[in-house]
């Protein structure tokens, strides 16, 4: 592998998203966009609107986060009496039935996870926006881990989903699926999509422009 | 000999011809831009008829099997689906039919869709925006995660019930790795090279 000393951009190129060819940025005027020669996909320098975007759905993933975490996220109905589970007390029972390994499971996919990519993305944002040249290349693996770990947070959701199955079929008790689920889902797919809109490359055109 | 950028740094390489599986790690950032594939059509082709006939097992055979004393009933793979559904999430229930029924399917479809043509020397029409699906609904296929969730409900239940897994979840269990290997014999940029012109 060899490497020039340039980035796409200061070469006056722009690569394909999609099929990673390299072709030259024509001096296009406003409304009129480039398409990639190989795979027909519009041709953008950076992501559009990458930090507004992402800033918008780590938001919204925000305020979805309370109700999932406040509200039930099972309802489970025996003998006349009604329990409601968060996914908290999800993982307490977990801790007092001895098995703490699930109960980790559970936590870091449901709870950690998702706080941790809310810290880790407006982090990178901040850093951007203040155009900070500090550890790009930390930063640059911050975000590749946050693409990774994100979908694991779909856990509980699908806990929830074999549970109502198999709890009801085995007749065990009455058993829904309660309102946290819906906005859990959300947190989910907002933060996936949030990491997705940020563009990586933004940290390293600060780091080439300073230098 | 061909140029790319990084896709997350945007630092451009000259790529040689790689050995076999050898990864191309940017200089810079650290990211493994791709990794060089020998044999990328019929490793691809194998691993996906493969992975298709596991996913028909998984399809037609019991899932999860709840033992409660003398009761005893068999879940299959969209029963909670169903479930959902009927209780009226309808967004949650689809959202888990994609995630880990309709994806892998929709991936390995894609993938015959692309490498059977390539296989036979032919051309197909859409094939490009085939291609470009299957590449964006990678992060959506979620049948690893579903597999710990069913880990996790065993435990749950099992102070309650027996839970006895069927066929269908060692099939799905296989099926994880199977579509795994499917997925990493792909070589995009090999891929791509014979899609050009296809517009
Ligand atoms: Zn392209
Ligand atoms: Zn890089």
């Amino acid at each position: 592998m060899k490497a020039t000393h340039a980035s796409a951009r200061q070469l006056g190129l722009v690569s394909c998203p999609d099929c990673h060819l390299l072709s030259r940025m024509k001096k296009t005027s406003a409304h009129e966009a480039a398409y990639c020669s190989r795979c027909g996909r519009e041709l953008q320098q950076r992501k559009p609107n990458s930090i507004m975007r992402t800033w918008a759905l780590v938001i919204a993933a925000m305020v979805f986060y309370i109700p999932a975490n406040l509200l039930p996220m099972t309802i489970t109905s025996a003998l006349g009496s009604v329990s409601t589970d968060t996914i908290m007390s999800g993982v307490i029972y977990f801790i007092h039935s001895g098995s703490w390994e699930i109960a980790l499971v559970i936590f870091t996919a449901s709870v950690f996870i998702p706080f941790l990519k809310f810290v880790i993305l407006i982090y990178l944002l901040l850093s951007v926006q203040f155009k900070s040249i500090r550890r790009p290349k930390d930063r640059t693996r911050f975000y590749r881990f946050t693409e990774a770990v994100g979908r694991w947070s779909m856990l509980d959701i699908y806990v929830v989903t074999i549970l109502v199955a198999l709890v009801k079929l085995g007749f065990l008790a009455d058993i829904e699926a309660g309102p946290a689920a819906i906005y859990f889902a959300a947190v989910v797919v907002t933060t996936m999509i949030a990491a997705e809109s940020f563009d990586p490359r933004l940290i390293w055109d600060v780091v080439e422009d300073r230098s | 000999m061909h140029q790319i950028a990084c896709h997350e740094c945007d630092l451009i390489h000259d790529i040689p011809s790689m050995p076999d599986r050898a990864a191309a790690v940017c200089v810079r950032c650290g990211c493994v831009m791709f990794r060089a594939q020998k044999d990328s059509i019929d490793r691809t082709l194998a691993w996906t008829f493969a992975g298709l006939v596991l996913y028909a097992v998984v399809v037609s055979f019991p899932f999860l099997a709840i033992k409660n004393g003398p009761i005893g009933n068999e879940t299959g793979l969209l029963t909670g689906i169903e479930f959902l559904y009927r209780q009226g999430i309808i967004p949650l229930a689809v959202l888990v039919l994609l995630t880990c029924i309709l994806m892998p399917l929709i991936q390995m479809l894609g993938l015959l869709y692309i490498f059977i043509p390539l296989k036979l020397n032919v051309r197909v029409k859409y094939a490009i925006p085939v291609f470009r699906l299957f590449k964006h609904i990678k992060p959506w296929s979620m049948m690893e995660i579903y597999m710990l969730g069913i880990l996790v409900s065993i435990v749950k239940l099992g102070k309650m019930a027996t839970i006895v897994p069927g066929l269908a979840v060692i099939a799905f269990g296989l099926l994880i790795f199977v579509l795994n290997f499917a997925l990493s014999a792909v070589d995009e940029h090999m891929v791509w090279e014979n899609l050009e012109g296809d517009l």
